[in-house]
Parts: C-alpha cells; sequence; structure tokens
C-alpha cells in the first residue's frame, strides 16, 4: 500500500512521517507540492512543519498549492488524508475539515509529550485503537487552538467526530479539548499533536503514535 | 551622495573619510591607505572596516589563540581544523560531523527576538556552509539577576526568537544552560551551537579557485538590514548614552533559511560546487574577500547585479549589509544550468554576479565603475594583529584570600530546608518553561536533550550511531582563576558526555568576555585560552573552532569571564546510552570520586553572596580515568548523572524528580560539605546490586574514591534524617521560573 507525503516548501516533519509510515508496514510515496500528479498513492498524510512560513495564516497558503487542488478531489471521494499539526491547519483552510486552528493560550510555542484519548476508531486512521485508550505523542505548537462556532461544535460531538482529546490540563485552549476532528465520511483526519514522533521509544516519548500507521494499511487492505 | 570610485580615490589622497565612525583606528586606516598606495574608496573603506572588525578579524585575541594549533594533540579524527566555518570530525562509518558555537550577543540586547533569532540562523549556516545536514542547535544563555526588569524583557524575547527561528528550520534545540548573575545585567550571552552530519566525502570549504568559474549568490534579497552589525555592534562596549542602535540588529525570515538549507543540500549532493561560503557578519564584503582569499585570489563581481530589497541602496551599503539566509558559491560554468535549475525549484532567488579571475585582486564594479580594488587577502586574512597589554587584575589576590564564611546545613530541618532553597533558586531551578518552547522531536532522532547531562542524536538509523553534545561554563571559577576555570569547564563537558557511554572526541568554544582594551579582561582571557589549550593537549581533544566576543561590559563593569565549551562525543549504538536517572526502585546509587571542601564558588556560596575563595584545581589525570569508568562500565550503570552546580544536592534531587521515583541515602561525613561542596570530576550512578562488585572492582582500577549512598524508591527523598515529599521538592523545582517569567 503506497501512502503519499506531501513536502510542501517549509515542511518539517515530512521526513518523520515517511518512517513512520514505512514503521506502520506501508511504502512512503514522497509528492511534491507542485505536482499535482499523486502518483497513485491510496492516501496522503499531510506533514507538519511551518509551509510558507506560517505566513499570511497557518496553512493558508499552501492551500492553493497544485498538489492539494488533487488531493482536495480524491479527499471528496473517499482517500484518507491525515493532516499532522501544520497539515490539520491546512485541511482547515482547504474546508476539508470545519474549524480554525488558532495560536496557544499560553501565547507560547508548546513541545511537550501529552496525553490524549482516542474517542473515534472508526476513521481508517484510528482503526486499530481501542476506544477511550489515552495514549502520550508529542505536541509542539504556536498555533494549535482549536476553535469553531457552537454550530460546528454541537455538530462535531453529535456526530462522533471528535477523535481524540486531550486529557488534563488543557494546553492551548481548544474548544472541548478537542485535538483532531474527521469530516462527515471519516476518511479526511486532522489531528495537531504528532504521532510520527511517537513511534518508538528511543526517540519519542511512548511508541503510542504507531497504530495511526498501521490503521491506514488495514484499512487499505480491508478494501 | 556622488559614486567613489577607486579613480577618484587616486585622484582625491586628501579626502576626508569617516573611519572613525566606522570603527578604523587611525593607524588602521593608514595601514589601509600603506596597503593600496592611496586613500581607499568608500566601497573599500567599507570592506576594510567590516572585516578588520574585532568580532572578523580576531585582531586581540589572534595572538592567543593560536595556542590551539600549536598544543593541537594527536587525533585521527580531525578532518577539517580550526580557520574553515567550521571544524569537521570523523565519528566511524564514513560520517564526518561539524559543529561549532558563535555569539549573538550584542544584538540579542537591542532587540532581543531578532538577534537570538539571527543568532541560529547564523550557526546553522556555518554548518551548512560545510556541506553538511544540520542536525540540531543547543543554546547556552546568560542573563542578568531573574528577578531585574530587563531580564524580564530580554529574556521572553530571547527565547522566543531561538525557538522562532529554530523550530521554523526543523532543528531539534538539544540543551544548553541559563545562567542568571548580576554581571550579565545588559550584557546578556546568547551562544548558539549547531551540529551537522555528512559523508567523508561531502565536505566542502571556503576557496574560489579555477579562472572562470563563476560567483553565484543564492538566497534572501539584500536589504538595510544589520548594516556595520560586526563593527559597529559587536566591536564596542554599549555607552548609557548614545543612539539607538536597532538599525544594526538583522532581521531573520526562518522560512527561506529553511528552503535555502534543501536548496543547498540538493546542490550539494550533485557536487555543483567548488567551494561556498555563507553570508554572515560583514556579509558580501567577508563572502568574496574571504572566497578569494581562500582560493588563488582573483575575483571579479558587479555589485550592481545583487538583487536588493531595497532598491536606493548604496555600493557600501549592499557590500555591508547583513542581511540574513544568503549564500555565496563558486560554480563552474557547465555546471549553472543545473545549479540555476535546483535554486527555481526550491523558488530561491540566485544570480551570477561575477567570476573568478587569474589575478589576485579582488575587483568590485558598480554600473562599470570600479569601485573596489584590493588585494583579499588584506581585507580577509591580514587585518590588524594586536599584542594587547595584559596584567592580572587586583581584585584576583584579594578574592582568592577571602575566607567563605558560610552557613552550613546539619541537623534534618537544615539539611532539607537547604535543599529546598537551592532547588528553588533560579539558577537551578527546573527550566522547562524554557525547553518547552523549543522542538526537540523533529527529524525524530533525539535521543536525549535537556534536562539530560548532554543532547544526543542519532545519525544512522540502521546501525545507531550517534552523537553527543555538551556546552559548560563555570563563570565563577573562571572569575576566582579563568586558568583552572577553562580547564575545569572543559572537563565537565566531557564528563557530561561519558556519563551517557559517548567517547569524547572533539571541543569548540565560544569565549565571552568584557573589553580587550582593558588589561585585567585582556588578563582573564589569556588565562582562558591557556587553559583550554593546555586542557585540551592532556585530555586529548582538539580544539576544531570557535567564537571569540569581546565587549561585553557596561561601562567599567565586565561579565563574568565566560569561557563556554562545547565537547563533542561519538557513541557507538544509541539504544545503549546511560540516562540521568533511573526508572526502578531497589537500585543501588553510588558517587564516583572524592569530596572536598570546593565551596568557593559554588551556587550555595553565590546564593549567600559570597563571591571569594580559590577555585577548585582541575585534575585532568583523574577526569580521563573517571571517563574511562564510565565507558567501561557502561552496560550496569542503569542512570549515571553528573555533579556540578549545586553539587550532589542538586544532583540527586534531579534524578529523582526526572522519572518521580525516590531515594534514600544516608551520608555519614560531614553532611553540609558532601551536600554543597562543588568538587569535580565526580558522577552519581544507579546500579543493580548484582553489580556492586564490578563496580567496586572498576572503581579500583581506574583508582577513583567510591561512596555508596543508597537506594532507589519510594516517594520521597531521604538524606539521613531528613525526609522530602517528592511532590514538595517538585513544587520547589518548578514554580520558580514559571512565576518570573510566565
Amino acid at each position: 500500500m503506497k501512502v503519499g507525503v506531501v513536502t510542501f516548501p517549509g515542511s518539517l516533519d515530512d521526513r518523520d512521517a515517511a518512517r513512520a509510515v514505512r514503521a506502520g508496514g506501508s511504502e512512503a510515496i514522497a509528492l511534491w507540492h507542485d505536482d499535482a500528479d499523486l502518483h497513485g498513492v491510496d492516501a496522503v498524510i499531510l506533514p507538519g512543519g511551518f509551509s510558507y512560513g506560517d505566513y499570511l495564516r497557518c496553512g493558508a497558503i499552501s492551500r492553493f498549492a497544485p498538489v492539494m487542488g488533487s488531493i482536495i478531489e480524491k479527499a471528496n471521494g473517499g482517500m484518507p488524508v491525515l493532516g499532522i499539526c501544520n497539515g490539520f491547519q491546512i485541511l482547515c483552510e482547504s474546508h476539508l475539515l470545519p474549524g480554525a486552528l488558532t495560536q496557544n493560550q499560553g501565547l507560547h510555542f508548546l513541545c511537550t509529550p501529552q496525553k490524549i484519548k482516542v474517542e473515534n476508531i472508526s476513521t481508517p486512521w484510528t482503526s486499530n485503537f481501542t476506544e477511550g485508550l489515552e495514549i502520550v505523542i508529542p505536541l509542539k505548537n504556536g498555533e494549535g487552538s482549536f476553535q469553531c462556532d457552537d454550530e460546528t461544535l454541537a455538530m462535531l460531538e453529535g456526530e462522533s467526530r471528535v477523535i481524540a482529546r486531550y486529557v488534563g490540563v488543557n494546553p492551548n485552549g481548544s474548544r472541548n479539548l478537542i485535538a483532531g476532528i474527521s469530516n462527515a465520511r471519516g476518511n479526511v483526519v486532522g489531528l495537531m499533536p504528532h504521532p510520527e514522533h511517537a513511534i518508538d521509544p528511543l526517540t519519542g516519548p511512548s511508541a503510542d503514535g504507531l497504530p495511526f500507521f498501521t490503521s491506514i494499511l488495514n484499512a487499505m487492505v480491508g478494501k | 551622495m556622488a559614486l567613489d570610485t577607486v579613480a577618484i580615490a587616486a585622484q582625491t589622497p586628501d579626502q576626508e573619510q569617516p573611519f572613525a565612525a566606522l570603527g578604523l583606528k587611525p593607524d588602521e586606516y593608514q595601514r589601509i591607505r600603506e596597503i593600496l598606495g592611496r586613500r581607499p574608496s568608500s566601497s573599500e573603506l567599507a570592506m576594510y572596516s567590516v572585516m578588520w572588525s574585532e568580532h572578523c578579524s580576531y585582531k586581540s585575541s589572534k595572538v592567543h589563540l593560536k595556542q590551539f594549533g600549536e598544543k593541537a594533540p594527536h587525533s585521527d579524527a580531525l578532518l577539517v581544523g580550526i580557520g574553515e566555518n567550521a571544524g569537521v570530525v570523523d565519528v566511524g562509518q564514513g560520517y564526518a560531523v561539524t559543529f561549532k558555537i558563535e555569539s549573538h550577543n550584542h544584538p540579542s540586547f537591542v532587540e532581543p527576538y531578532q538577534g537570538a533569532a539571527t543568532g541560529v540562523g547564523g550557526i546553522v549556516r556555518d554548518i551548512l556552509t560545510m556541506g553538511a545536514r544540520p542536525i540540531a542547535v543547543m543554546d547556552p544563555l546568560r542573563f542578568g539577576p531573574a528577578d531585574a526588569p530587563d531580564t524580564r524583557r530580554v529574556l521572553p524575547g530571547i527565547v522566543a526568537g531561538i525557538g522562532g527561528y529554530g523550530n521554523c528550520l526543523g532543528l531539534p534545540n538539544i540543551g544548553g544552560e541559563i545562567v542568571f548573575d548580576e554581571t550579565y545585567a545588559g550584557n546578556p550571552l546568547v551562544n548558539a551551537l549547531c551540529v551537522g552530519v555528512m559523508r567523508h566525502d561531502q565536505i566542502k570549504l571556503a576557496k574560489a579557485s579555477g579562472a572562470g568559474n563563476l560567483v553565484v549568490l543564492f538566497g534572501a534579497q539584500t536589504g538595510g538590514d544589520g548594516i556595520g552589525g560586526v563593527s559597529v555592534l559587536a566591536s564596542e562596549t554599549f555607552g548609557s548614552t548614545g543612539p539607538a542602535k536597532r538599525p544594526s540588529v538583522q532581521v531573520g525570515d526562518p522560512f527561506t533559511e529553511k528552503v535555502l538549507i534543501e536548496c543547498s543540500l540538493e546542490i550539494f549532493a550533485e557536487d555543483l560546487v567548488v567551494g561556498i561560503q555563507d553570508l554572515g557578519g560583514a556579509g558580501l564584503s567577508c563572502a568574496t574577500s574571504e572566497l578569494a582569499s581562500g582560493g588563488s585570489g582573483g575575483m571579479r563581481v558587479e555589485l550592481d547585479t545583487v538583487p536588493l530589497r531595497d532598491p536606493s541602496l548604496s555600493p557600501e551599503e549592499i557590500l555591508m549589509s547583513e542581511s540574513q539566509e544568503r549564500m555565496c558559491a563558486i560554480v563552474e560554468p557547465g555546471k549553472i544550468a543545473r545549479f540555476l535549475e535546483i535554486c527555481k525549484k526550491w523558488d530561491v532567488t540566485v544570480n551570477v554576479i561575477g567570476e573568478v579571475t587569474d589575478g589576485d585582486r579582488l575587483i568590485i564594479t558598480w554600473h562599470g565603475e570600479t569601485i573596489v580594488d584590493v588585494p583579499p587577502r588584506t581585507v580577509a586574512h591580514e587585518g590588524p594583529v594586536y599584542n594587547r597589554p595584559l596584567a592580572k587584575p587586583e581584585y584576583v589576590d584579594r578574592v582568592n584570600a577571602q575566607v567563605l564564611d558560610l552557613p552550613m546545613p546539619q541537623s534534618a530541618h537544615e539539611v532539607k530546608a537547604a535543599i529546598i532553597k537551592l532547588i528553588s533558586s533560579p539558577n537551578m531551578a527546573d527550566k522547562s518553561w524554557v525547553t518547552s518552547q523549543y522542538d526537540k522531536y523533529v527529524q525524530g532522532n533525539t535521543i536525549q536533550s535537556q534536562p539530560e547531562d548532554s543532547g544526543m542524536i542519532r545519525i544512522d538509523e540502521s546501525t545507531h550511531l550517534g552523537v553527543a553534545i555538551s556546552t559548560d561554563a563555570n563563570a565563577s571559577w573562571s572569575y576566582l582563576n579563568p586558568y583552572e576555570g577553562a580547564k575545569l569547564a572543559l572537563a565537565e563537558a566531557a564528563r557530561n558526555i561519558a556519563t551517557a557511554g559517548a567517547k569524547p572526541l572533539a571541543v569548540t568554544n565560544c569565549l565571552n568576555f568584557g573589553s580587550p582594551e582593558d588589561p585585567g579582561v585582556m588578563w582573564q582571557f589569556a588565562e582562558t585560552v591557556r587553559g583550554l589549550a593546555d586542557g585540551c593537549l592532556e585530555m586529548g581533544l582538539p580544539v576544531t573552532g570557535g567564537n571569540v566576543s569581546f565587549y561585553n561590559q557596561t561601562g567599567d563593569v565586565a561579565i563574568l569571564p565566560t569561557p563556554v565549551i562545547g565537547v563533542l562525543g561519538v557513541i557507538q549504538d544509541v539504544r545503549s546510552r546511560t540516562p540521568m536517572s533511573f526508572t526502578d526502585a531497589g537500585l543501588e546509587l553510588y558517587l564516583i570520586g572524592e569530596t572536598t571542601n570546593d565551596l568557593a564558588g559554588s551556587e550555595w556560596a553565590y546564593m549567600h553572596n559570597q563571591r571569594g575563595g580559590q577555585s577548585p584545581i582541575a585534575d585532568l589525570q583523574r577526569e580521563i580515568r573517571l571517563i574511562e569508568l564510565l565507558l567501561e562500565g557502561q552496560s550496569i550503570f542503569a542512570a549515571a548523572h553528573d555533579l556540578s552546580q549545586g553539587g550532589l544536592a542538586v544532583s540527586i534531587a534531579e534524578m529523582v524528580l526526572h522519572n518521580n521515583i525516590g531515594a534514600t541515602i544516608s551520608l555519614d561525613q560531614e553532611i553540609g560539605i558532601v551536600l554543597l561542596s562543588e568538587t569535580p570530576g565526580r558522577v552519581v550512578v544507579a546500579i543493580s546490586p548484582d553489580h556492586a562488585g564490578e563496580l567496586i572492582s572498576l572503581a579500583r582500577k581506574y583508582d577513583l574514591a567510591i561512596t555508596k549512598l543508597g537506594t532507589t524508591g519510594g516517594t520521597s527523598l531521604t538524606v539521613n534524617d531528613a525526609v522530602i515529599p517528592l511532590d514538595e521538592l517538585r513544587t520547589a523545582y518548578t514554580q520558580t521560573i514559571p512565576k518570573l517569567f510566565g
């Protein structure tokens, strides 16, 4: 199975995401922002980083990259897409996911091992978790506070589209402690913390992030 | 202003020139006239003024720094030594590692965020320029008193600047130091270290050779920021009055730098450059003259082809601008098409601005008129050299003779109070309010970072090869005895590598001092360099490069002599490294190394406003034996943690808090000394009781004292009768910094 990892100018965690894809058993295919061809991948990851330096608004420029046109089209057709951190911001800017990520309540960049609870295991990115499992993976961003209007929040909660929630003290002021959400169909997932940095306790706080990458293999093989 | 050309300069020998305002002394200006046989053109004057500044020319330090070459130990590991942008060390398996520290002290005081940010940017480009992929950064920082108003201004800005730039580059920040002391008020120290990795055959050097090869400028456009930064900012003492210096601080754009890194690495991978130099201090003046001087000598540059962010800049300003995120490469004509193609892929601005010539002159033109015609070596490498007067300051004997009068804890109550007081002091308290603003996970190879003894990065995922780095300074000891202080900082940095199981290989340094025009400061500097060179020779560790920052003083008050020493080591299998703390109860804790009464220069003395007495004398043979013991015994250590500032009290508190597993220790000597003395050459290790015999015979083999302290486990730190619940200890440890800066 082939999982594409997009590199935008300023992407930082693209190599890490590719490593995690391989650790999860799939083949990682490097996709380039300026190339609309998805090279036959079965799923796509938009990695973390500071694409275009976060200029204008996080993800606002990347959303217009040629590769995003193809990804939006495929995502609307059901292809699994995972946006991590800056990738989540790009998905919101692309209107594949509702809401927006704003500056952390504490006003600082925050890098910390973060406990989150996986609340929805019906997506292709979370199927290998058990529901309600608490895991620890890195959170690292300056603009990770998830915000949306009340109606959207009610919809996300009502449709069980909150994929993961922060446990304990709210690290950034996200509404309802939201760490990740999905689209209505469940194939597009945005996640603020970084599972790709938690695939080996040697280099991360845990290996708790690995099931995101084994889940996608299962989801694609199962098709 | 009318263009001042070389021809006009030759015709108007008597025209007055603003050399003093550019930082040149009258005799230096006279020497330029002698070299050229005429007065310099205004562009030439601009180039000489920045390149002959203290920051670029090392004119006050050169006569001392040559000891690093003269006393260099034999080392098979050194691939590129002092003089290039950064030294390069062989770490085996075909990998070469390059690392260096630089200061960005003065800009960070003027404009904390941008000053610190561009400090990171500059050192990262130095590492990139060697052909290496940057893999991590570290930041040793020093500030005035933690509760001083100016510290509250500069610290948050500096930390945010380091984070803002480094995080955006995707470089894990794996360590550093934060120290508060009155002498840094008005003179914060921002030292930035970067480490990079490459294969042996990818090493690049700063030389322009091969007539007909092209001079290519790529990266950001040139703007009016940072004009004269090295001469005006870094080479002068701040007065209490005087004009605002903000226009001399550069403004960073980390996004452009990130793209420049990826673009450059792709260019290097295809072997498209003959030589390369980054544009840092002194901008184009430095890059063109150093490239030409490092090569055959001849170069012709059309300055009007430099892409500008501000079209109104004069040629002098373009030559002096320190706009960030720029690189200058020498490219064969046959490879230029591919070079331009890669720049286009990454949307990097690129221009051919000149070519290498047969001659031995650096000639720069502006719309066809010659504005610079100089022998490049006289600009880049043959600047003035000063053997400045030095004299032992009167304070040294006076403070050395002082006898400390410190309260020493004895009762359980006093022991507990002392530990709490130490661990909650700003210098000793938890710094995660700072380090949590830095990305430590990016690139996925960080094995250790703050608060471990050293930062450790995996460089090969399949063989598990890694490198470890630590930076250390003990300015209090350097103040009492700069010769020993330098050796002791070297020993501490090496020890901090070895506790994790890495073998020390090479040294870099950042020497932060007051004004070299003060004979007392110059004596401190000379003693420091002599100590470091002697120490490196004795420990067999070559100095690969470094940086000198003078003029860190306000009025007559200089900072403490602060040599920050960085040691790089190699570890064959990062999976086997020893962490600073234990994860199990029931382990035995041992102190390796002897404790004597070394309270002079200690944190305990500092907290009681006493800065007298005599610093310890470095016993580097004992340090070497300790390192050998740590490396040989690595497999039996569950944890190993260096003892330094704050002594055993702080180290044991850090160990129990790290994984929230307590310890019970009993000390039968004089408890205050054992807890608070900072005798160098000591490490606490945790081992399974099964290994006790092995450890004791290792200590015997290496002739080192060993003391059993106690065992791990429980929910408190218990020292004899003093019981400190971990929760209470944690509160004391973690509240200080957020309260001050949060």
